[in-house]
């Protein structure tokens, strides 16, 4: 699989850590990491340029995940980029929300490095 | 049955959902740092609450989760979360502690089945210092959990708010 370009939005920078070295260890070749505290920040970065996948909270502040997956569909430069839910909100509503509003899927926390690959390939395989 | 009765209820079903937020926390424990908890007898010392982490439920289950422990525990969280040292890991003591203490809270939820599983989480709050009194606002009744992290207590707490 070739190099990627990896968004990665939560208002922990703890977690934004371990979802990295998860990528990493799940075998993910990370070309480049960016890191955004929120949604609107994730917007924001998005306008410096595309990345190939991006994994998300749910709760956060400013704009939450589930708003920010709605407003990245209107957006035709980030069109066909998936996104991974990464959330302690495991309710069967929030995953049919998420995968609504366009998400390719779902990881709840705590989550393994394990699970990160099974959910994060098949939507980089078929981008990619 | 009235509304009343259905938050009493569920503050009466609080002390069967200690086993559940036992193993909410081991799990996280486990999966996230790597290493097990240990169950302690609540009338074993508690730890000095030199950091207090909360998450808050609203909706169906309306109430805060805390998570206590002191600050070598908190430093050692961290450090092994992030795969450094307890000195690397200092200034990331608070994002730690309140991202376990909310995954311990999601995972709790996410454990619950019925009307107590339909509520919202709140963004973790961190506090340091021992020197505060908790004052809810709403009548209730709080359980614990105590729990030994590498050889260190740890505890949990629950307050249900009729």
């Amino acid at each position: 699989m070739n190099k990627i370009r990896a968004l990665i939005v939560d208002d922990s920078s703890v977690m934004r850590k371990i979802v990295e070295r998860s990528l990493r260890q799940a075998g993910i070749d990370l070309e480049q990491v960016i890191e955004a505290g929120n949604g609107a920040e994730a917007l924001g970065a998005l306008q410096g340029g595309t990345v190939d996948l991006i994994l998300c909270d749910i709760n956060m502040p400013v704009m939450d995940g589930l708003e920010f997956v709605r407003q990245l569909g209107t957006v035709d430069a980030a069109k066909g980029i998936p996104v991974v839910m990464i959330t302690t909100e495991g309710s069967e509503s929030h995953v049919v929300q998420a995968l609504s509003c366009g998400a390719r899927g779902y990881i709840r926390k705590p989550f393994t490095p394990e699970q990160v690959k099974e959910h994060v390939i098949p939507v980089l395989k078929e981008k990619l | 049955m009235n509304p009343e009765q259905g938050v009493v209820d569920l503050i009466e079903q609080g002390r069967n959902w200690l086993p559940i937020l036992e193993l909410a926390a081991k799990e996280v424990f486990e999966i996230m740092l790597a290493c097990v908890l240990e169950t302690a007898d609540i009338d074993q010392t508690k730890p000095p609450a030199e950091f207090t982490a909360m998450v808050g439920f609203a909706g169906q289950l309306s109430g805060v989760l805390t998570l206590q422990c002191s600050t070598p525990s908190a430093a050692l969280m961290a450090s092994k979360m992030l795969g450094v040292t307890p000195d690397q890991a200092d200034s990331q003591m608070w994002d730690a502690i309140g991202e376990i203490c909310n995954m311990i809270a999601g995972n709790f939820k996410n454990k619950l089945t019925g009307p107590a599983s339909r509520c919202m989480l709140s963004p973790p709050t961190v506090i340091t210092g021992g020197d505060y009194r908790f004052h809810p606002l709403s009548d209730g009744e709080t359980f614990e959990v105590l729990l030994m992290f590498e050889g260190a207590p740890l505890l949990i707490g629950l307050e249900l708010h009729r």
